[in-house]
Parts: C-alpha cells; structure tokens; sequence
C-alpha cells in the first residue's frame, strides 16, 4: 500500500477518531487518504489553531490529538500550537508534509526546515524519509507523545515518500533502547516523603497540571484526606484539587490568592505534586525554600532542582507515587494539624475590597455568576491577558476544567481549545473567554464552529484596549499601542457567521444576558463591555 | 570548572544538531567537540569540552537526557579521563629552520607528515594541554594554519561506558 494509506492506518490503529487540520500540496496524498476513512478531519482557518484544537481535544480526552499542516508556511504556522503543548506537557502528535525529498535542501517552493524549526520545543521528531519506517515511526511517535511527561512529537513527510509503496505492518509496540520513563517512584524517597509529611507542623500540597495528566483526581483525593493538609494549586491545576474539600485554598502565584499564597509562605513542608514550579507559580522559590523542606513529586527528572531546589526529589508518575505515599502512611494516627488547619481557614476568609461600582459589568462578577450557571464538569477555555486571571479567579465549578496556556500564554489560544475541546466532549458544556484583543486573533475559528456544528459558547470582555499590557504600561510609564481602535462589532460579526449574540453593558443585565445565553442552542457570543480600566487584580483588603 | 561530556546518541541525522542546540539555547559555549562511531556502528560517542562557568552542567545534563536520541551520558572531571586530541600543525621552514623544527616536533612526540620548500606539516596528538604548548613553541618560525580535531576522552581504567542498561535504573546519569 502507499505510505499515505500506511499513515493514515497508523491513525486506525491508534484510535485517532477525529483530526485538526489544514491541507496542501505536500500533504495531498495523505488527505486523500483519509477522505476514505472514517477519520473525521476538522478543517480549521489557520494552522495554529489546528495546535490549539487538538491540545483542547488532548485534554479533555485524555487521548493524544493530532493536528496537520502542509510544508514551508502550514508547518511556520502550526509552532505557537507546538510550542504551547510543549510548554503544558499535552500529547500532540503533529503531521507535516514535506516538499519532494530529492529537492531537500534547496529551498524550494514552500520549503523549510520543519524539523529543525520545532527543535526547541518538540518532545521529539522524525523526516520520514524511508518508507519502510513509517509504521515504527507512527508507532514511536503515539507512544513517546502519550508516555512520561506528555508532549508533542511531530512526523514530516515528503512528498514523494507519501507516494511511495510499503508493506503495512503495525508495530504491537514501540521499543526505545534510550526512552524509558520511570512510573514507580523509589521506595528509599517515598519512605522518606513519608517520614517528612508524618514530621511536619504545616505541610502544604501545590497541585500542579501533572494532576491531569497522570489522571491522579481519585488517589489525591484520598492523599488529602489521609493527611489533612490543605492544599492550593497552580494556574495549571485549576480543578485539580477536590471541590469539596475545605482546605482548598485557591490559586497561588502573582495573580494568585491571598489565601493560597499566605499559606504558601507560612508552610514547614511543601509537596509539589505535578508542578513544576513556573516563574508565574512561586516567583523566588530559592528564597520560599530557605525555611521549608520541599519534595518534589515529578515525572520529569529535569524538572528537579530546576526552578527550585528539592530536599526529596520523587521521580515518578503522580498517581502511583500518591498511591504508594497512602500505604506509606498507614499505620500510626497522623498529626491531626489542628493549629494549621485553623491558621488555613482563616486565610480562606480574606476579604477583596470592593471596587467602586463601576458603569460597565465587573468582569469578576460575569464570571462568578457564568460559573454558578455552568453545568458540573463544564469547561471553561481561558485566553490570554486580564481575561485569563479574572476566569482563572473566579473559576469555581463541581467537576469542571479550566483550560489555557499556562506556559507559553498564547494570546488567541482560548477558541480554539474550547472547540477541540467541545469536540472530544460533546456532553460537556464548554465556555471559552477572551479578550477583544485575543478574540481578533481568533475569531476565524467561529466559521469553523459553524461548518463542522460544534456549540461553544463565547464570552469576549472588550475594553478595547490589550488591557494587561495597558496595565503593566501605566505602571511603567505612559499606555503605547495597546487601543484596538478600529474592532468590529462583535455582535454585528457573530450575525455574519449566523450566530447568535448579544451585548451586555451594564451590571444589572448580568443575570439576563447569561440566562440568554446558556438557554440558547448551539453556539452563542456574548460581548461583554468592560471598563478600559479594569484592573486585572482586585485591590486586597489588607486584613493580614 | 572543566567538563568532559561523553555521550552515546542513536547514529542519526539531526542528533548533533540537537545537542549542539541544548548548549546555543543557554548561549553556552562548547570548548571542543568531537564525533565518531563506537564499537557498535549504529551509536556515536559526542564528546563535549565545556567550561561550566554558570553552574549549568547539572541542568544541562538532565536536559541531554531528555534527548530521545541520547542513549547515555557520563559527566567527567578532568582527571577521570584519559583525553587525546589530534592537531594538524603547518609551521613556516626554510632550508634553515627545516632541522629545528623536525627536531622539536621529534622531541615534543609529533610525526612530520608534510614537507615543501617552505613548509612543514606536524601530525601531533596528545592532551589539550601538550598540544598549546607544541603550539606555543612552533609560533616563532610562524603557524601557516592550525586544525584540531577536539578531544576524545575514555574513562581511565577498565569501565567502559556502554548502552548495555544496568538494572531498572532507566536512562539516568551514572552519576546522580
């Protein structure tokens, strides 16, 4: 069979159901290849959210996406996709095509250096340029995405390689002599963890996107409640910690809360769980460290000492090493932490003061009030900018997801996600939230939406302004090209694309607005008018 | 301090360039590098000098091991290995000077290899070190041109760094 039928089989054989993409013609025989499978290809406007998409789709359903782009500016395209999975370990396979390969190398029509280009930030690569490779490097590349510390692996292919005849024979399974990501964790450092979590006055848990990508919920769960310590997450690990549980203590970091980032700096013991302590997470985790002892529970064995130093470094999956930390910890009664615990909930009462009242609706409290209309396990896809931390704060959903770009910020990132997203989950409701300023970096996608029925619904908080570099400006010094004079009316565009929309721009029609909303079928866009100086942060009470 | 990096990667296209990469990204810069196959002609042994100024080795190392292509890795101190460097030195002779410099480069270890009217051409292998200073005294008849190869470097002693894995330990540095 030709490699382009072989690839697509590989695709079969790993289940891959549906795929984000964009053809052309280094990539045509592969499309017509898969014009005859069952394969559902969504086609999306541009590459990079063909990256986006299928990284919302990897995260909700726990598979690995897949994306793919044609050579030279289809594969250019793609990168900010890339290199946000990357940076938020999610399992992306990436499928680029090639130009001929006899014509390598000389800059050809739509050629570039795919392989190199991704270099930086790609788990791992493959110019297939042998066809008798292609299944093992299908193969290679499903496993290596999905396995360790997730990431995206990426396939370029020639053209002509494409055309090409092999014999289709699936690997049962991939063998990697140097890849062999460790899952136990050492006996000798669990025990001693356990050691540190029964000897600790304040021990703190940081939860971290590992949580999801080990699907450590459930074992965590039982963690917290075996040892009573309260617990706060990253950005990445918004709904990681159970909803009910009453020391969870919110979000730590620059934009975190005061509750979470109090007791972050009150804790005797931190357990990082999945996290790998980004700049935004703890910006001086030399000096948090100086009076803590700190294990660090990770994957990646890179990711130890890195950004913080680690008195236990547990290399390992998540859920198996809080699954052999528990049968640690049985045994003698557990320090019942009851100074701690009272300390922690008092934290949990810090009161934000109250803006004053503003003509525009207060973003905050959109938010809160979109999120207590949220169905449990709905899923909330965050862009980039003010609109980010005003969701990432007032995300509070039984069950649910809070999607975005951690690591890169990728401005744009939050449409396309939902609809990957919504596409792995159709049961699920899914919500995406942008700025005006992220919603023009990708508002094509609504075409895509439409075309291919997927129901997301959209909230755009238009300042008319890029309100968190504005921010940041006035801090600084004076606002420079930050206006987005010049924008449509998002209401008015919606309609183009034949989608329902409204506008709300005064706090009372809070309530109607988003029942309107959530009562309408399908996809909607509600624009949301904001005030240009809106901080992105809430002043603090100053209670502590 | 010195750092001798030997590493066993997957003899493929693309993997210098990875490696290489790891240290540009850091804007680190590599003293000496060599490449050539091992024993097993589908494995090739980087051999990296680097001067770890900024205390990154460690970091840079776990990240090496991150490669896919990187089958092992051993970091040395200088004085674990056994390290050898080949120079190609073509120095200015005359019909004067010609004897001095067969004799220096006798007494120094070197092997004449090239010899016109106006030139002679060393083959010259030894340490780093030993190959400055053969440097340093053929500079005053005048170095037409000088080609190193970068050093290669074996663990003294009867271990040998090899792919064969020790038990369930995974791809981790020996050394930590």
């Amino acid at each position: 069979m030709k490699v382009s039928e072989a690839m697509v089989r590989c695709l079969e054989e790993e289940e891959v159901t549906v795929l984000f993409g964009y053809p052309g013609a280094a990539i045509c025989p592969f499309y017509e290849a898969l014009a005859l499978s069952p394969i559902r290809h969504i086609l999306v406007r541009t590459e990079q959210n063909a990256g986006h998409a299928a990284s919302g789709y990897a995260r909700m359903s726990g598979k690995c996406g897949v994306c793919v782009a044609t050579s030279g500016p289809g594969a250019t395209n793609l990168i900010s996709g890339i290199a946000s999975a990357y940076m938020d370990s999610i399992p992306l396979v990436v499928i680029t095509g090639q130009v001929d390969s006899h014509l390598l190398g000389r800059d050809v029509f739509q050629e570039v250096d795919t392989t190199g280009m991704v270099e930086p930030f790609i788990k791992h690569s493959y110019l297939l340029k042998n066809p008798a490779d292609t299944c093992r490097v299908f193969k290679e590349a499903f496993y290596l995405a999905q396995s360790g510390r997730p990431g995206p692996v990426l396939i370029d292919v020639p053209v002509d390689v494409q055309q090409r005849e092999t014999r289709f024979a699936y690997p049962e399974r991939a063998a990697i002599r140097s890849y062999k990501p460790s899952s136990m964790g050492h006996i000798g450092q669990i025990r001693r963890a356990a050691e540190a979590i029964r000897h600790a006055d304040r021990p703190l848990l940081v939860a971290g996107g590992g949580v999801f990508a080990s699907g450590a919920g459930t074992v965590l769960k039982t963690f917290l409640e075996k040892t009573g310590m309260p617990a706060v997450h990253t950005m990445m690990g918004i709904g990681a910690l159970p909803f009910e549980y009453p020391l969870r203590l919110g979000m730590i970091g620059v934009f975190g809360a005061e509750a979470a980032n109090l007791a972050l700096n009150r804790a005797d013991l931190l357990v990082l769980a999945g996290t790998r302590v980004g700049d935004r997470s703890i910006p001086a985790p030399e000096l948090l460290a100086r009076d803590k002892k700190v294990i660090h529970i990770d994957i990646d064995p890179a990711e130890i000492g890195k950004n913080i130093p680690a008195d236990i470094p547990v290399v390992g999956d998540l859920r198996l090493i809080l699954e052999q930390l528990c049968g640690e910890l049985e045994g003698p009664e557990l320090n019942p932490l009851t100074d701690w615990k009272r300390e922690a909930l008092h934290y949990k009462k810090t009161v934000l003061l109250k803006l004053p009242s503003r003509d525009r609706p207060d973003p905050r409290a959109v938010l809160k009030a979109l999120c207590s209309r949220m169905e449990p396990g709905g899923v909330l896809s965050a862009d980039v900018g003010q609109n980010q931390i005003w969701a990432a704060d007032s995300f509070e959903v039984p069950g649910g997801r809070f999607l975005t770009s951690g690591g890169m910020g990728t401005m744009g990132c939050a449409v396309p996600t939902a609809l990957g997203a919504r596409v792995a989950c159709p049961d699920r409701q899914v919500v995406a939230v942008c700025g005006d300023g992220s919603f023009q970096m990708s508002m094509m996608e609504l075409a895509t939406m439409r075309q291919h029925n997927v129901a997301v619904k959209l909230v755009v908080f238009r300042n008319n302004r890029l309100g968190m570099v504005a921010e940041f400006q006035r801090e600084h010094g004076k606002e420079t090209a930050v206006c987005l004079d010049g924008s449509p009316d998002f209401v008015r565009l919606a309609d183009a694309y034949g989608i329902p929309a409204r506008r709300l721009s005064r706090p009372e029609e809070i309530p109607v607005a988003l029942d309107a909303m959530f009562r309408t079928e399908g996809t909607f866009l509600l624009e949301v008018e904001t005030d240009p100086e809106e901080p992105t942060l809430p002043p603090l009470s100053g209670a502590f | 301090m010195k750092h001798t990096l030997s590493i066993l990667v997957e003899n493929h296209a693309g993997v210098l360039s990875r490696v290489a990469g790891l240290f540009a990204r850091r804007g680190f810069n590599i003293e000496s590098l060599a490449v050539g196959t091992t024993a097993d002609p589908a494995v090739s042994c980087i051999t990296i000098v680097a001067d770890d100024r900024e205390n990154v080795m460690e970091q840079l190392g776990k990240q090496l091991n991150k490669l896919i292509d990187v089958i092992k890795l051993r970091d040395f101190a200088p004085e674990e290995v056994i390290s050898r460097e080949l120079a190609l030195v073509k120095i200015n002779a005359s019909a004067r000077t010609r004897g001095e410099i067969s004799e220096l480069a006798a007494l120094a270890g070197g092997k004449i290899c090239d010899i016109t009217r106006n030139s002679v051409t060393v083959e010259f292998c030894d340490t780093t070190e030993r190959v400055e200073n053969f440097l340093t005294l053929c500079r005053p008849y005048g170095l037409k041109g000088v080609v190193r190869t970068g050093t290669i470097a074996m663990e003294k002693g009867s271990g040998q760094l090899s792919v064969e894995e020790e038990s369930g330990n995974g791809k981790k540095s020996e050394k930590d």
